[in-house]
C-alpha cells in the first residue's frame, strides 16, 4: 500500500457506478418519495387530526427523530420478516431483501424529518386560503389538496431537496446490512485488494461532488422559484 | 323545503365563543329575506367577521341555529359541503389562490364540487369574468393582478358557484382607495341584480344607494336593525348615532 493506484479506481467505474450507484440513487429516491407522502400525511394529521391521533403522530415522529438511523436500520432488517408473518399470517418469517428492509427503513425515519418539514410549511400558508376552499364547498382533505399543498410543496421544495441530500448521505449506513450501495462497493473492493487509502477517497470524493453540485443546484432552485405571490 | 316566504339566511338567537373566553356574539337573530341586501356595520371587533362566517359554518356556534335556504348549517345529515357552496363568500383579504391561474381558481370547486365538465366550467368562467370586467386576465395568475381586479376575480369566483346568497366580509377595506369604487360598482351591480346578499362594511355610501336593511351590531349583540332610510335619518340607539356620526363626519 505505498504509492497511490489510480488504475484501481479506474477498473472498478463500471461496478461502483452501475452497482453501487444506482443502487443508493435508488434508494435515495424511492426514499426520499415515500419519505414525502407518509411526512405529509403525518404532518396533516398532526395538524389537523383529532386529539388522540395528532399525539400518536407527534409520538412516532419524537421517538424516530431520537433514535440514532444505524440502530433503526439494524433493528428493521431483523423486525421486519417477523412483522411480516405477523401481517400475512405465515408460519415462518417471510424474507424480505436487504434492498426492501433499507427502503422500507428509511422512508420510516426520514419521514420523521419531512413531517417536521411539512408541517412548518403547512403552518407558513394563510389561514385564509384554507377558509376560501371550504367556502368554496371543497372538503377539508380537498382543500388540503388543491389549495394548501402545492403551494406548500412550492415553498418548502428547496427544503426538501436539501433534506433529499442529507438522506443521499445517509443511505451509505445500509453498509452495516452488508448491502452493495456505493460506499459497500467501494469497501468490497478495498478490502479485496487492499486498497483502503484509495477506494475510501474516491468514495468520499464522489459524495462531496455529488452533495455540493446538488447543493449549488438547489440554491439556483430557490432563486428562480422566489417569485411574489 | 325553500319557499320564497322563507328567509334565505335565518340567524335565531345565536350565542357564540371562541375557545374558553367571553361570548362575541351573544342571543344574535337576524334574517336575510330572498333579494334582500342587508348591511352589517358596527365598531371593531363587535363580531361582524364572527357572524358571518358562522353563517356558512367557518366557525362553529355554541347556542341558537343558522339555516341558509332551509337547511340548518351544522344539521344533523346536513352535507356541509354542499351547503358552503350554496353561499359565496368574499373575504376582506381576497383569498385568491396564488398557485393557480385566474381561470383555475374559478374552475376548481366548479368542477370538484358541483361535478361540472372542465368545458362547462370554463364556459361559464369566461362569462363570470367578462361581467366583473376581467375576461383578459383569465390565463395570469392573481399576483399579476392589482388589489381591486384580485377582489373582482374573487367574487366572479364565487359566483361561479351558483350561490342562492353572498357574504361578503370587509370586501374593500385593504383596498388602496382609488381601487375601492371598482370593487363597489361591482356589488352595486350584483345587488341590482337581485342577487341576496350580506354585506359587513362601512361603506355607507354602498349602503345607502343598495341596502334594504342595516344592522349596527356593538360587543357581540344586534343593537338596531332597520330599513335603510330609517337607520340613516334616525338611528335609534345612542351607540349606532355615535358611531354613525364617527365614520360619516371624518
Ligand atoms: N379566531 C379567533 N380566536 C379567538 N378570538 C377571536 C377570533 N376571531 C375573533 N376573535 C375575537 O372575537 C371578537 C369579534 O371579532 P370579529 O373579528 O368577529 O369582529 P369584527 O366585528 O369583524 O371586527 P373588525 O371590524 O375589526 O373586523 C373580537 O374580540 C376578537 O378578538
Ligand atoms: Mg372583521
Amino acid at each position: 500500500m505505498s504509492n497511490f493506484d489510480f488504475e484501481i479506481i479506474g477498473r472498478s467505474l463500471g461496478y461502483l457506478f452501475f452497482e453501487g450507484m444506482r443502487f443508493t440513487l435508488t434508494l435515495t429516491f424511492l426514499a426520499a418519495i415515500g419519505g414525502v407522502i407518509l411526512g405529509t400525511g403525518l404532518a396533516i394529521i398532526r395538524l389537523s387530526g383529532g386529539r388522540v391521533l395528532s399525539a400518536v403522530a407527534a409520538g412516532y415522529v419524537n421517538l424516530v427523530r431520537a433514535l440514532p438511523l444505524v440502530l433503526v436500520i439494524f433493528w428493521f432488517y431483523f423486525l421486519v420478516p417477523y412483522l411480516g408473518q405477523w401481517l400475512t399470517g405465515s408460519s415462518r418469517p417471510i424474507h424480505v431483501g436487504g434492498f426492501a428492509s433499507a427502503l422500507i427503513t428509511f422512508i420510516v425515519f426520514e419521514a420523521a424529518y419531512f413531517s417536521e418539514i411539512m408541517r412548518a410549511g403547512i403552518a407558513s400558508i394563510p389561514r385564509g386560503q384554507a377558509a376560501a376552499g371550504l367556502a368554496l364547498g371543497l372538503t377539508p382533505l380537498q382543500s388540503m389538496r388543491y389549495v394548501i399543498l402545492p403551494q406548500v410543496f412550492r415553498i418548502m421544495l428547496p427544503v426538501l431537496l436539501t433534506q433529499t441530500i442529507v438522506l443521499f448521505q445517509d443511505t451509505s449506513l445500509v453498509y452495516v446490512l452488508s448491502i452493495t450501495d456505493f460506499l459497500g462497493a467501494a469497501s468490497k473492493i478495498a478490502q479485496r485488494d487492499g486498497r483502503l487509502v484509495e477506494m475510501y477517497s474516491f468514495a468520499a470524493l464522489v459524495y462531496f461532488i455529488v452533495s455540493f453540485a446538488a447543493s449549488r443546484g438547489v440554491q439556483r432552485l430557490r432563486a428562480l422559484i422566489a417569485v411574489p405571490r | 323545503m325553500s319557499s320564497t316566504a322563507e328567509p334565505v339566511i335565518r340567524i335565531e338567537h345565536v350565542t357564540k365563543s371562541y375557545t374558553s373566553g367571553m361570548p362575541v356574539l351573544r342571543d344574535v337573530s337576524l334574517t336575510v329575506a330572498r333579494g334582500e341586501v342587508v348591511v352589517v356595520c358596527g365598531p371593531s371587533g363587535s363580531g361582524k367577521s364572527t357572524l358571518i362566517k358562522c353563517v356558512n359554518a367557518l366557525e362553529p356556534i355554541q347556542q341558537g341555529r343558522i339555516t341558509v335556504d332551509g337547511e340548518q348549517v351544522g344539521g344533523k345529515g346536513v352535507n356541509l359541503p354542499r351547503l358552503r357552496a350554496r353561499v359565496g363568500m368574499v373575504f376582506q383579504h381576497f383569498e385568491l389562490f396564488p398557485h393557480m391561474r385566474v381561470l383555475d381558481n374559478l374552475c376548481l370547486a366548479q368542477c370538484k364540487v358541483l361535478g361540472r365538465s372542465r368545458q362547462e366550467a370554463e364556459s361559464r368562467s369566461e362569462a363570470l369574468l367578462d361581467r366583473v370586467g376581467l375576461k383578459a386576465f383569465a390565463g395570469k395568475h392573481p399576483g399579476q393582478l392589482s388589489g381591486g381586479q384580485q377582489q373582482r376575480v374573487a367574487i366572479a369566483r364565487a359566483l361561479a358557484m351558483d350561490p342562492v346568497v353572498m357574504l361578503f366580509d370587509e370586501a374593500t377595506s385593504a383596498l388602496d382607495p382609488e381601487m375601492v369604487s371598482e370593487v363597489l360598482d361591482v356589488m352595486v351591480e350584483l345587488a341590482r341584480s337581485g342577487m341576496t346578499m350580506m354585506v359587513v362594511t362601512h361603506e355607507m355610501g354602498f349602503a345607502r344607494k343598495v341596502a334594504h336593511r342595516v344592522v349596527f351590531m356593538d360587543q357581540g349583540e344586534v343593537v338596531e336593525d332597520s330599513p335603510t332610510t330609517v337607520f340613516f335619518e334616525g338611528a335609534q340607539s345612542p351607540r349606532a348615532r355615535q358611531f354613525l356620526s364617527k365614520i360619516l363626519t371624518y
